[in-house]
This record gives structure tokens, sequence and C-alpha cells, in this order.
């Protein structure tokens, strides 16, 4: 198996960065996907009254909007530079199990498919009941259909693909950098990866156990979340929300990361306050686990448990600020290029700050009574996770899309894709805050002319295709990039890390020689670096050959899946056999690092 | 089995990638139990139907948990046997603890039909619910881990399980102590304490 | 496999590992008799849960050799341990366990 050429190359890869490369792909295209969903939710709601879709369907488009983004968009879209870019910022040839890596890859497009295929089933049964699945409306009772089914089995394979990464970046970053690497000289964006992969491996069996018993009650006739025999429909919400607020975290803090590298890069100048950026992303990490009730204030869960929760709620906001802080101070009196990158990095400050903003405004009960459910909360939301983390993963595409391809994307259309975004982003969710305020619920379909609402709406359905048309621009940015694009050295920007030190792309081994690294800022010390360490052996180190037995395990979860869709035991056999199979044969695969 | 290649190289913490990737595991493994486990606590009292925890063979359970602590004793000194090289002995303790484990599960099967067989179902209460989901998982987990057990004792019958693969028998073992800790929690806070 | 130098040290022998075998044994038999002795019933929680959490921490620190290991192990675990634990406790809070019955 030492083809690098060919799609079974491709099929069998074990190498970081072509995974990285194949999760930014599949992941951008369930971007577009997530984003098609928007576009026509925000057609339905651009007048009042509207008959673009109908309402079963509206429901099941914001739900496979707020899934899709969340778990096929934004998490692989950060694991795609948390693949290529970690073991090159820490100095490694890979990560730490590279056939897992793989494994966690092939998992997410399996899930990603199963989850989508609802789409394309008679009367496209997709998942209907919100993106957080609240019960009872899931049980068998409410939706009788295969639309929950397709939504918690899809999200339970997911999940394998993140456990799975998780546990592999957390022993990567901490067993595998390079002499002299320590982990306060780590890069930011590497450290809150760490973080973000702590989060993983503690938060997914909470929603794992939440999405089990919601399919003992479908399928097996418990009543977990039924009140007909004394069960509570809330231990859902709980149970959900003890994984979907560090969720929240995990999906912002890689963006943040890339903002503290690209910030110093485009500022001529080191991160302000490294240190206290870093404890800051940990502390962050540690009190996301305290404030999930925040998500339930208008449950009745009495007022200690809402007092407690709106106090954890807002403590939160101050390591954040701090970070926001840092990165002002980052920039200030710093020598500034302008790149598109920054663009993106300094928009993510600004769009973020509003969101978080708006979350302190949720932070409080009584206020948060009339936000609740409302418009608000989707502004809210979408400044933080588009503001922040879309905007945050568009700063990185331009910074390292260098290092990955080996040509920059095209400044000019950089900045015009920035600036329609810029807008548009704005125009679609600013008047949110008021839609919300002014009483218009979420997740309705279409609202009474009366509510006065519809001006609104229309400005941010015209927001929404602007939007559109930045990603529009992007495409052909990138589509013109790949013939035309300025070639990139190893290093176009000048940057301090070590990704900047090794070719654009990278050989396959990514580093001749491991460097020993003496600073945080290895690039900018070039004398840091020392020179090849005694007895360092020269010469194209091996990789790895690659392995089909993570793509076959991978291929057992979604035959499992089918078995409670299909009502059918011996696909389930099936499935097993091949899950089992596969991992066998990966066990007893001769297999160097 | 293929031998640990990440242990090869040199590493930054000096610890084995592996087992610190097992550590990892085992932590998030106990969230996993602790959702359970909550859900059983939360639930404790609520239904409105019997039979009741007053079902629980408490003299039958604590045989069952006698047996998981042997294992635990069976598969150390299993361990032990790998780590100087004794095959004979290795393929003895291997064995054993996956014997012990096999009892377990027979008890637990045991267990499981009479309770069905008195009236309590996954359907019938909260109780019925809660706990046989969580030591059904519980189970679930143990009996890959007499799979994981047998594998490697076949691995020892072909002569395959030497001192080089000290590593892989010791995280089966971090994995088969695991499930045992958990079943101490689960022992105390479903049977004891009611 | 090169044996990693920070990682081990010194094995527990047999001995070991029986008389832990032993205690453990000895606290089964406690906690079952504190089940069925009725003059325990008032302090019967707190004295099982700390009777397990004996056994578990025996179990983990010998068996499992976290004792001997890397401290490094021993916060990959104990972290999350805390945490559910932690969670455990909130949870059975918002679902009323810890409220005085009148």
């Amino acid at each position: 198996m030492s083809a690098t050429k060919g799609w079974r190359s491709w099929l069998t890869t074990t190498d970081h960065k072509r995974i990285g490369l194949l999760y930014f792909w599949t992941a951008f295209v369930f971007f577009l996907i997530g984003g098609l969903e928007a576009l026509i939710i925000r057609a339905q709601l651009a007048r009042p009254g509207n008959t673009v879709v109908s309402a079963e369907t509206f429901n099941q488009l914001f739900t496979m909007h707020g899934t899709t983004m969340v778990f096929l968009a934004l998490m692989p879209l950060s694991a795609a530079f948390f693949n290529y870019i970690v073991p090159l910022q820490i100095g490694a040839r890979d990560v730490a199990f590279p056939r897992l890596n793989a494994f966690s890859y092939w998992v997410f497009v399996l899930g990603g498919l199963l989850l989508n295929a609802s789409w394309l089933l008679p009367h496209h049964p997709a998942p209907d009941a919100g993106w957080f699945g609240y019960a009872n409306l899931t049980s068998r009772e409410f939706s009788p259909g295969p639309n929950i089914d397709f939504w918690l089995l899809g999200l339970q394979i997911l999940g394998v693909a993140s456990l799975a990464a998780g546990f592999n970046f957390i022993v990567t970053i901490l067993n595998l950098r390079a002499p002299g690497m320590k982990m306060m000289r780590l890069p930011v964006f590497s450290w809150m990866t760490l973080v973000t992969s702590f989060l993983i491996i503690t938060a997914f069996p909470v929603i794992t156990v939440a999405l089990v018993l919601l399919m003992f009650d479908r399928f097996f006739g418990t009543h977990f979340y039924l009140t007909s025999a004394g069960g509570d429909p809330v231990l859902w919400q709980h149970l959900f929300w003890i994984f979907g607020h560090p969720e929240v975290y995990i999906l912002i803090l890689p963006a943040m990361g890339i903002v503290s590298e690209v910030l110093p890069t485009f500022a001529r100048k080191p991160l302000f306050g490294y240190t206290v950026v870093v404890y800051s992303g940990v502390l962050i990490g540690f009190m996301g686990w305290g404030v999930w009730s925040h998500h339930m204030f208008s449950v009745g869960l009495g007022p200690i448990a809402d007092s407690v929760f709106s106090a954890t709620t807002m403590l939160i906001a101050v390591p954040t600020g701090v970070k926001i802080f840092n990165w002002l101070a980052t920039l200030w009196g710093g020598q500034i290029r302008a790149t598109s990158a920054l663009h993106f990095a300094v928009g993510f400050i600004a769009l973020f700050t509003i969101g978080g903003l708006s979350g302190v405004m949720h932070a409080s009960p009584p206020a948060d009574l009339q936000q609740t459910d409302t418009y608000f909360v989707v502004a809210h939301i979408h400044y933080v996770l588009f503001g922040g983390t879309v905007f945050g993963l568009f700063a990185g595409m331009y910074y390292w899309w260098p290092k990955m391809t080996g040509r920059l994307l095209g400044e000019r259309l950089g900045k015009l894709h920035f600036w329609l975004m810029f807008v548009g982003m704005n125009l679609a969710f600013f008047p949110m805050h008021f839609i919300g305020l002014l009483g218009m619920p979420r997740r309705i379909y279409t609202y009474a002319p009366e509510l006065g609402v519809a001006k609104l709406n229309l400005v941010s359905t015209v927001g929404a295709f602007l939007i559109g048309a930045s990603i529009l621009v992007f495409l052909i940015n990138v589509w013109r990039t790949r013939k035309r694009g300025k070639v990139a050295g190893n290093d176009p920007w000048g940057g301090a890390t070590l990704e900047w030190t090794i070719p654009s792309p990278p050989p396959p081994h990514n580093f001749d020689v491991i460097p020993t690294v003496a600073s945080r800022l290895p690039r900018w010390s070039m004398t840091q670096l020392t020179a090849i360490p005694e007895g360092a052996e020269l010469g194209k180190p091996h990789a790895p050959a690659g392995s089909w037995w993570p793509l076959v395990a991978a291929c057992g979860l979604p035959v499992l899946a089918l078995a409670p869709l299909t009502h059918t035991l011996w696909v389930a056999f099936l499935g097993a056999a091949i899950l089992i199979t596969g991992i066998y044969r990966w066990a007893f695969e001769p297999f160097e690092v | 089995m293929a031998p640990a290649a990440a242990a090869a190289h040199h590493t930054s913490l000096g610890l084995d990638s592996r087992k610190m990737a097992f550590w990892a595991f085992i932590g998030s493994e106990c969230l996993l139990f602790a959702s359970l486990i909550s859900t059983y606590l939360i639930y404790k009292g609520r239904s409105l139907v019997g039979p009741y925890p007053d079902i629980l063979n408490i003299p039958f359970t604590s045989i069952s948990t006698f047996d998981l602590l042997m294992s635990s004793l069976m598969m150390v000194l299993a361990l032990a046997a790998v780590q100087r090289g004794d095959l004979k002995w290795a393929k003895v303790w291997l064995f054993l603890t996956a014997l012990l484990g096999m009892f377990f599960l027979a008890g637990q099967v045991y267990e499981f039909t009479s309770f069905v067989h008195e009236g309590l179902t996954l359907q019938r209460n909260l109780f019925g619910a809660t706990f046989f989901v969580l030591t059904g998982t519980h189970g679930a987990h143990v009996t890959v881990g007499v799979i994981w057990l047998l594998t490697l004792w076949s691995r020892a019958l072909r002569g395959k399980l030497g001192k080089a693969n000290a590593l892989t028998v010791e995280i089966c073992g971090l994995y088969w102590h695991f499930v045992d800790v958990v079943w101490i929690v689960i022992f105390t806070v479903v049977y004891l304490i009611q | 496999m090169r044996e990693s130098p920070a990682g081990e040290h010194a094995h527990p022998t047999a001995g070991v590992y029986l008389r832990v075998a032993a205690v453990l044994v000895i606290l089964t038999v406690i906690e079952v008799g504190v089940f069925y002795v009725p003059a325990f019933h008032p302090v019967l929680v707190p004295t099982l849960l700390i009777l397990s959490a004996v056994k578990f921490t025996l179990v983990v620190m010998f068996y499992m050799h976290l004792k001997m290991d890397s401290r490094f192990f021993t916060f990959l675990f104990g972290g999350p341990l805390l945490l559910a634990m932690v969670m455990t406790m909130g949870l059975m809070f918002l679902f009323g366990a810890f409220v005085l019955k009148r």
C-alpha cells in the first residue's frame, strides 16, 4: 500500500494532512447544505403568510439546519484544522493514532450521510423536532415516523467520531511535542484544541446516554421521558444541555484559537498576555460545565437553581472578556497588515462581542423569560456561532490555505467575501434582536402581519442571501486559486510558529528533522531554532502506509443503525460483524507509526 | 499483537501513548456511567407500580460481587505473569479471569430472567427501565471485556503473548478493573442503598 | 516495546495483590452485614458510601496501578471522575433529592 495517488490512497490514508483535507471538503459541502436550508427558511419568513414550504417541511429545515451546522459543518471544519495544523505546530510527524484518526473521519462522513439520507426517502422524513430534540415531542406517540430515529442514530454515530478524535488529540498534544516544546510554548490554537478535546470526551458520553434513553423509549417501550409512568421530560433537557453547553464551547474555542494565531501574525507582534489567554481558555472549559440550566430558565426549576445558574453564567463572561481585551491589546501598536485573514479575525472580535453581550442579557432569568424561545436567542446564537465560529474558521482558511495547498487565496476576492459576509450577517441577524423582543417566537413557519415584524424579517432575508453571495465569492476565489493563485513558499506571512518552517504543502513526513524548540515563537527567534541536533538522522523518514481497516470498521456503524431503521434484527448482527472484523484486522495489522 | 509502535518513540511526557489514551477513555466512561446512575437515582422511588427494589436478591448479588472482585485479582496475576514472561501462568490466570467474567454474566442473565418472570420488565415501570439499562450497559461492558480476555488468551495459547505484549495485557486489565469498579458503585447504590 | 522511564516503578508483589483481595472481600462482607443488621440502618447510607469508596480506591490504586504510576494518569482519571460526581450531585439536587421532607 505504498501508492499516494489514486482514489484508493485516499480511502486508506492515515496521513493527518490528507485526513484534514477530507474533513475540510466534506464539512464544507455540509456547510453549503446547511446554508441552503437556511436560505429556504429565510425565503419562507421573508413575508407573513408565505407559502414557500409547508409547516412540516419548515420544521425539518430548521432542525436539519441546526443539526447540520453544529455537527456536520462547524465541528468538522474545526477538526480539519486540528488534523492538518496541530501536528505541524507541535513539531510532530502525525497524530498519536493515525488509523483512529482515519476512523473518525469515515465515521463522520457515514453519520452525516445517514442523517441526510432522510431527505431522500419518500415524503422526506427528515428530523423535525429541533436540533435539541426536546422530549416528549420526540416520543413515538408524537413523532411516529422515522424522522427522530434518523436523528438519534445519526447523532450516536457522529458521537463516536468525535470521541475518537478527542482521545487522539489529547494524546497527540500531550505526548508528541517536539523537544523543547513545553506546554507554555504551545501555540494557542493547539492549546484550544487540547481544551476542546477534553470537553468532547467528557460531554459526549452524556448525550450518548440521553440518546440511548430516547432510543429505548422509542423502540423498547420504556418511559424515561414519558410522564405516563412517572418519567420526566425535563430529564432530557438536563442531559441534553449538560452536553449542549460544553458543546458550544467546543464550537467556539477552536475559532478563538485561530484568532489568537492570526492576530499576532498580522500585527507583527506576539499575542498579548499569552499565559492569560491560555488559562482563560482552560477556565472557560471548566466553567462551561456549570452553566447548563441557563437554557432552562423557563422550565420552573425553582429560585435556587435559577440563581445559581444565573451567577455561573455571568461569571463565565469574565474569562471570555479577558480574551477579548488581550486580542485588542495584541493589535494595539502593532504593524497591521490588513489581509483577508485579519479582516475575518477582527470581524470575529466585533461580532462575537455583540453575541456575548446578548448572552449576558440571557443570563438574567427574569430577562430571559422574555427572550427565551424568541428570535432574540436566534440573534445571540448566530452572532456567536456565525460571527464567531464561522468568521474564525474563515480567518483560518485564508491564513492556512497557502500552507495546505501551496497557493495563496486572492486578496481582492477575499476582502469582497469579507465585506459581503459582514454586511450580510449583520443585516440577517441584527434585526432578530428586535424581531424577538417584539414577540416573534422561534421555530414558527409563518407569522401574522399584525405582529409588525414583516419588514425586519425581509431585511433579515436579504442579509441571508447576501451571505450566500459572499460564499459564492469565496468559492470563486478557491476555484481561481487552484491554478492561478500566487505560489506560497514556506512562510508567506512571516508567521511565528513551526508550521511555517516547512514547505507548502508539507511533505508526507512533515519535518526532515524534528526541530528543537527554545521559545514560544520559534520562527521569530530563528536563532533559537537550534541547528541539526546530534545524532539526528537526516533524509526522508518513512511515512506510514495506509490501512483499509478504519474504513471497514466505520462502515459497521451505519449498518448497525439500519437495523432499528428497518426493524430487522439480522442487520444489527451484520453491522456488528463488520465492525468487529474491522477492529480485529486493525488490531493485528502490522503498522509502524 | 503488533508491537505498541506508539511507545517505540520518545514521548513528551515519557508516558506510553496507548496507556494515556486508555486512561482518558476510562475518564470518559465515568461520565457515561454517571449519567446512567444519575438517571437511576433521579427516578428512584418514582415508579407508579411495582415490582419495587425489594425484588433485588442481595445474597445472590453479593456472590456476583465477590466473583468480580476475584476476577480482578486473577487479572493482576495474569499481568504479573506476562510481565515476567511466564506464558504458562499467563494462560491460566487470563482464562480464569474470563471464566469468572462469564460466571458474572451468567448470574446477570439468571437475575434478569427471574426478574422478568416476577413481572419486572423494561416497560413495566421506571425501576425496570433504569435498572435494566444501567446494569445492562454494565453487562455489555463485561461482555466486551470477556471477549478481549479470550482474545488475549488465544494469543497466549499460540505462544504470542510475551513480555513485549505486556502493555496490551495491562490495558485490558485497566478496562477489566474499571468494569469491576463500576460494579462496586452499582452494587452499593442500586442494591444496598434502597 | 521500550519501557517508558517515567512510567511504572516497582511492581507490587503477588502478596500485595492477595492482601488487597482479602481486604476487598472483608469490606464486602461488612457492607452486606450493614445492610442486614437493623442497628446500622440510621447510618446505612454514609457507611456504605464510605466502604464502597474505599474498595473503589483500593482497586484503582493497586490493581490499576495508579498509586505507583505517573500522577498524570491520576489527573486524567480523577478529573472526569470528580466532574461525574459533581454532575450526579447536581442532577440529584435539581430533581429534589436533597429537599427536607416535611
